[in-house]
């Protein structure tokens, strides 16, 4: 009798363990002399919209099958690193940009695509920015989607109160002033979360610390972060805390966008991936976006711009012709425009068809004027990041603690401890 | 004979594997785990190279982690003192007004011991809502007029950790009163009732007889709050996010490690040699000062 129990607990934990074990999310059923390719995702919200392509894409190519797995995004990275280095990972996958596909990159699970893909040189430096390993300097995505920091407004208020989009640093202190003056919260931003400040610092930044030339010379070390125009960027962020909410330190992210979208506030810096929500939580909503202009009304403002998402190959895939063909589909235009019209996400295929949404080819216009996501783009590939030290420098300086030039101190100095440009 | 010992052998084992199983796989394999990984140099989720104690080194000598680790500890001795002054000393006032009875003692007991069964992400979430800039709390100061007194409670660095612990003792009081009650509870009476007839006040009794006689629970109290200030992170994660913001000033060592081995998707990639080198870190100082706390406490134990 006791042995029998012991029996069927023991059973009963090896079902248990096995049935525990994990679960691709499509059916995989495909005639024997198909070839099948495995893509993973992290996007389990859009697996309609991938089967819909898929089906395009094999109805093009009826020799391959393609199975998409869908992973939760934040246990995406572990899942496929362990699958990878494990030597059982997908064939084409969704990879992430910056220092997320240098982990990749670096240790040779990625397979170099220039060779495969030779239209990627037509993507635009930014896109590939977000593709490249700074280690080699190869290509390792196909460039899928970005996304650009910039100023939010409330259409309806600058109607309202006569305003126009500002030329000028000054005009749009002007604005500031005129929606206070009509009750409103000029800038809705908050700093209880470090990230929302960096997201300020790539909206309004650029004009002051100067945009392209700052960030090149800075990357390659020829100027720090110490350099007088970039404090100025953190003294002209610094000053706009007349205009945000009361008690800022204590407006929290989700604070700061219910402010914008129930029209309390008139403006907010944010990302253009806030479009989608804004629209979900209040579609009778009127917003849109400027570039924040510097002191000079002549010279261009620009916008900060990031890579988001990239489609990668396993460099140990056995099918890398198949692969590879999938891979030119989704860097396909038409792909491209899918991704626009149905994921409301800003393509980064070149040439693609923005038309059908106007928010988006109002970013893909001011893409024109654009510059990195300065700490994420050049310096989130080791600890300390400079996302974080400037995220908590940031905070330190609006909170009143910090001067801007300490603020800066503290981050160059994070950022010298391991950064080799900086310590020559 | 034999059969008969080994039959009781076997009984044994089946009891006790289940447990001796969990324990093993969920507490002893991890921590063995963490202290392996902290051995390792890590290029992202991959160990790389057996470096031997340089993580830890790294952890107490390297910029920033050293700035880091220490003002995490600061923080976590922050919580130590207040809730060891503020929550058990009140738990050991209210423990003991329950324990004489004081009119509506029985609704008392109920309602102290109510928010300990709170879940301490719901608290930490609709705290974290009352806290806010335009929160109940806020609108409350402004109603009896103390407008000069609303702050961003969780936003400012001098309030933002204590704001916190406040929270945690709203919601935790309520145990150590109950523990002390039933610790006073437990004196005997002839104890008391032979102090009263000496003529003993209130004060000293409590000092000289009370007090003494439940230096147990005490200590158990104590140990748990040194745990409890150790492990602290759910109250931040929910109520200022894993980044112990602002400007690090609620990061606890628990905070400070998922941040390190786990990454902060907003912030940073993760540092897996070093996360499990602040994992073994946390342990050792449980497992020593709560050491220390039992044995110090049962130094001072009278018995009858």
């Amino acid at each position: 009798m006791k042995r029998y129990l012991m029996l069927v607990i023991v059973c009963l934990a090896a079902v248990s363990a096995l049935s525990a074990t994990g679960t691709t999310e499509a059916p995989s059923t495909s005639a024997p002399a198909k070839v099948e390719l495995n893509f993973w995702t992290w996007r389990p919200e859009d697996v309609a919209f991938y089967n819909k392509q898929i089906g395009l894409f094999e109805a093009a190519n009826p020799d391959i099958h393609v199975v998409q797995t869908a992973l939760k995004n934040t246990e995406y990275n572990t899942i496929l690193a362990a699958a990878l280095a494990g030597g059982s990972g997908p064939d084409v996958f969704q990879g992430r940009a910056y220092g997320g596909l240098a982990t990749f990159a670096d240790s040779h699970y990625l397979e170099p695509l220039e060779q495969w893909l030779p239209e990627l040189k037509n993507y635009s430096a930014a896109a590939l920015l977000g593709a490249t390993s700074p280690t080699d300097g190869k290509i390792y995505g196909s460039p899928a989607v970005s996304q650009t920091v910039f100023m939010f407004y409330n259409k309806a208020i600058y109607k309202k109160l006569g305003l126009s989009i500002p030329k000028s640093w000054n005009e749009m202190l002007a604005n500031f002033e005129a929606t206070k003056k009509a009750g409103y919260i000029p800038l809705a931003n908050g700093a209880m979360e470090g990230w929302t400040l960096e997201t300020m610092l790539g909206g309004m930044g650029p004009a002051f610390y100067g945009a392209n030339t700052f960030y090149n010379a800075v990357v390659k070390g020829e100027k720090t972060f110490q350099d007088p125009a970039f404090i100025k960027a953190i003294e002209k962020m610094q000053s706009l805390g007349v205009y945000m909410p009361d008690m800022y330190m204590g407006v929290s992210y989700e604070d700061m966008r219910a402010y914008f979208f129930n029209e309390v506030a008139a403006h907010m810096i944010g990302g253009s991936y806030e479009a989608a929500y804004f629209k979900a939580q209040n579609p009778s909503l009127d917003f849109d976006v400027f570039a924040i202009p510097g002191e000079d009304p002549t010279k261009p403002a620009y916008v900060s711009v990031y890579a988001d998402m990239n489609f990668a190959m396993n460099a140990a895939t056995k099918n890398k012709d198949a692969s590879v063909k999938f891979l030119r589909f989704l860097s396909s235009k038409e792909f491209g425009n899918a991704m626009i019209s149905e994921l409301k996400m800003i393509s980064s295929v070149p040439g693609v068809n923005a038309s059908s949404d106007p928010f988006i080819a109002r970013v893909l216009e001011l893409q024109k004027n654009s510059t990195p996501f300065i700490f994420l783009v050049g310096f989130r590939y080791q600890q300390p990041t400079g996302s974080s030290l400037w995220q908590a420098a940031a905070q330190g300086v609006m909170a009143g603690k910090l001067t801007p030039a300490e603020a800066a101190k503290q981050v160059q100095d994070g950022i010298a401890s391991y950064y080799k440009p900086f310590q020559k | 004979m034999n059969v008969k010992r080994l039959r009781k052998a076997s009984w044994i084992i089946f009891f006790v594997t289940p447990g001796l199983l969990i324990v093993g796989i969920f507490i002893l394999l991890p921590l063995f785990m963490s202290l392996y990984n902290s051995l390792f140099s890590w290029n992202q989720l991959i160990p790389v190279q057996f470096i031997g104690l340089e993580n830890f080194k790294r952890l107490f000598t390297g910029y920033p982690y050293n700035i880091r680790f220490f003002n995490a500890l600061r923080n976590n001795l922050i919580w130590f003192l207040t809730t060891m002054v503020v929550q058990n000393s009140l738990g050991l006032l209210f423990g003991y007004l329950l324990s004489r009875n004081i009119p509506g003692y029985q609704a008392f007991k109920r309602i102290f011991f109510i928010p300990v069964l709170f879940s301490i992400i719901a608290v930490g979430f609709l705290w974290g809502l009352y806290l806010k800039p335009t929160g109940l709390v806020n609108n409350f100061l402004a109603v009896i007029g103390l407008d000069s007194w609303r702050h961003a409670w969780l936003g400012e660095e001098r309030f933002a950790t204590l704001s916190i612990i406040l929270v945690n003792i709203w919601r935790w009081v309520g145990f150590p009163s109950l523990v002390f009650l039933a610790a006073i509870d437990n004196v005997p009476r002839e104890c008391i009732e032979a102090a009263h007839l000496d003529g003993v006040g209130e004060w000293r009794m409590f000092w000289r007889i009370i007090f003494p006689l439940i230096i147990p629970s005490i200590t158990i109290i104590v140990v748990l709050t040194v745990i409890g200030s150790l492990n602290v992170f759910e109250q931040i994660y929910t109520m200022t996010g894993l980044d112990g913001g602002p400007n690090y000033s609620t990061d606890t060592i628990g905070t400070l490690f998922y941040r390190t081995a786990f990454g902060s998707v907003d912030a940073g990639s993760p540092e897996i040699g070093i996360g499990s080198a602040i994992g073994v870190v946390i342990y050792l100082l449980t497992f020593l000062i709560s050491l220390i706390s039992i044995l110090s406490g049962r130094e001072k134990e009278v018995q009858l």
